[in-house]
């Protein structure tokens, strides 16, 4: 661990095809921080998110985790792509992500789905993994789960295997994409829940959320994303309290 | 009609042909076995081309199925040995080598398996765009290597929707062994035309042959039966 921010962006931009998504974008998440990214559809949210473990390749910019820059080179398309391939599996390992969709491995059940990325990516002795497996699935209230098949797992409980499947590998950060809105609405809560437990215990992470009570609720920091740009940023109190662009004030209004 | 058949051509040891014809029939298995092997791996890399390659990738995969697939399985397996044998053998005296000599069994698996891998990869690259890319998505950002997602995530989960062509191609490779008597393997097909030529029972070899065709066919079916149950563990039953 070095003091380095966990994640630095700096004036992102990311274009597909003729169609400007990020238009210089520019984000520190610092160990401990809570970052909710608040926005309209096609405001960038997700694109931005996918960007910071290069599941998205920027057009152009710079992104840093824990003071370790990815080597980009230009892509034939025009953008940048990873020059380093061992490099982005490297930083991706340390970086957690939950699915909108949950995306578990049906094939595979919850304990499988959990010690999966310790044993074949960090190279976890099985037995040390399934232990750590145990103690996370118990954390999200699965502990009764463990031989189960995602797809005899209610959605909520689906995520919350995502979620442990994440904390297994003890991520520096984790990035949550949009992690209720595939979930029925009497469901959000125990997701909610889980992700307000890991903000306490001082996780450093990124939400992308429709949820604005809880983004109010747990970041440290909320960025209001519209049309590629930052339009706002600041405290929970500040945006929500005491919003400064019309088009913040009317997105609040819109959805709370 | 069957007190004219003389079972005893059957019979295990000389005179009778029964041991020849399950040797035969064990040849059969063993090409079938090791070419449908051969079929996977080349459907495998050959979908994997034509879904991740490049340019030149894709188009060299693109052509190789367009051939299997135009032209009749005899005449490539013909073009293959022939053709293929001639060629390594050259490039083995041209490299010094004298009296090289290539093993039947193997060149009878690589022909069989080239002309499965053509149907393979549709097979596979059809069961590999089945799998939601959610699921390949995180095993990457998980910081997996292609080759790990491979084996990992994409292997099992297009299992479950390759299993029918994929056991299709099996029967097909079955019989296929077949084809290698033209080129005078001696698999079953062909011991049991010497058998029957040199008794004149065809009615009986031939009947013989058909059944231990029908009883490979039987037993693959049980172990593929419970292989597709196996890969489509965690899948809502569709039947």
């Amino acid at each position: 661990m070095n003091d380095q921010p966990a994640i630095v962006i700096r004036d992102l931009h990311k274009r597909f095809g003729d169609l400007q998504v990020l238009k210089g974008v520019s984000l520190t998440a610092n160990a401990g921080e809570v970052i909710a990214i608040i926005g309209g559809s096609g405001s960038g949210k997700s694109t931005l998110l996918r960007c910071i473990n290069m599941l998205e390749h920027p057009t152009s910019g710079h992104i840093a985790i824990q003071g370790e820059a990815y080597a980009m080179r230009p892509s034939r398309a025009g953008g940048l792509q990873p020059a380093d391939r061992r490099q982005v599996q490297r930083i991706r390992a340390q970086l957690g992500m939950v699915f909108q969709n949950f995306n578990l491995w049906p094939h595979r059940t919850v304990l499988e789905n959990v010690t999966e990325a310790p044993v074949h990516v960090l190279g976890v002795p099985r037995d040390q993994a399934i232990a750590r497996a145990r103690q996370v699935l118990e954390r999200v209230g699965l502990g009764e789960k463990l031989q189960t098949y995602p797809v005899h797992l209610s959605g909520g409980q689906q995520q919350r295997a995502a979620i442990a499947r994440v904390l297994a590998i003890d991520p520096l950060a984790i990035l949550f994409d949009e992690p209720t809105s595939a979930l029925d609405p009497e469901l959000v809560g125990e997701v909610l829940g889980v992700i307000r437990d890991l903000a306490d215990e001082g996780r450093t992470m990124v939400l992308v959320t429709h949820e604005m009570a809880f983004a109010r609720d747990v970041a440290s920091r909320v960025i209001y994303l519209r049309d590629g740009r930052i339009e706002e940023e600041g405290t929970p109190e500040q945006l929500f309290g005491d919003p400064q662009s019309a088009h913040l004030k009317q997105f609040i209004r819109s959805v709370m | 009609m069957f007190q004219s058949i003389d079972f005893s051509l059957l019979a295990l040891t000389a005179p009778g042909w029964g041991g020849a014809l399950l040797n035969g029939f064990l040849r059969s298995i063993q090409l079938a076995a090791g070419g449908y092997a051969v079929g996977i791996i080349i459907g495998i890399l050959g979908a994997s081309a034509k879904l991740y390659g490049g340019l030149v990738l894709r188009d060299l995969a693109e052509i190789y199925t367009m051939v299997i697939r135009a032209v009749p399985e005899l005449v490539l397996m013909l073009l293959f040995y022939y053709v293929g044998t001639d060629l390594i053998s050259r490039a083995a005296q041209a490299m010094g080598f004298t009296g090289f000599d290539i093993d039947g069994l193997l060149a009878g698996i690589i022909v069989i398996g080239l002309v499965q891998g053509g149907y393979a990869t549709e097979v596979i690259r059809g069961a590999i765009k089945a799998v939601p890319h959610g699921q390949i998505e995180a095993a990457q950002a998980f910081g997996m290597s292609p080759v790990t997602v491979m084996r990992r995530v994409t292997i099992p989960a297009m299992t479950p929707h390759a299993m029918p062509g994929m056991a299709n191609l099996w029967m097909i490779a079955t019989k296929d062994t077949a084809l290698l008597a033209v080129i005078g393997f001696s698999e079953l097909t062909q011991v049991t035309r010497q058998a029957a030529s040199a008794t004149r029972a065809y009615f009986l070899f031939f009947l013989s042959a058909a059944a231990l065709y029908l009883l490979l066919t039987l037993l693959s079916n049980v172990v593929l039966r419970w292989y597709e149950t196996r890969a489509r563990r965690g899948m809502i039953a569709a039947r």
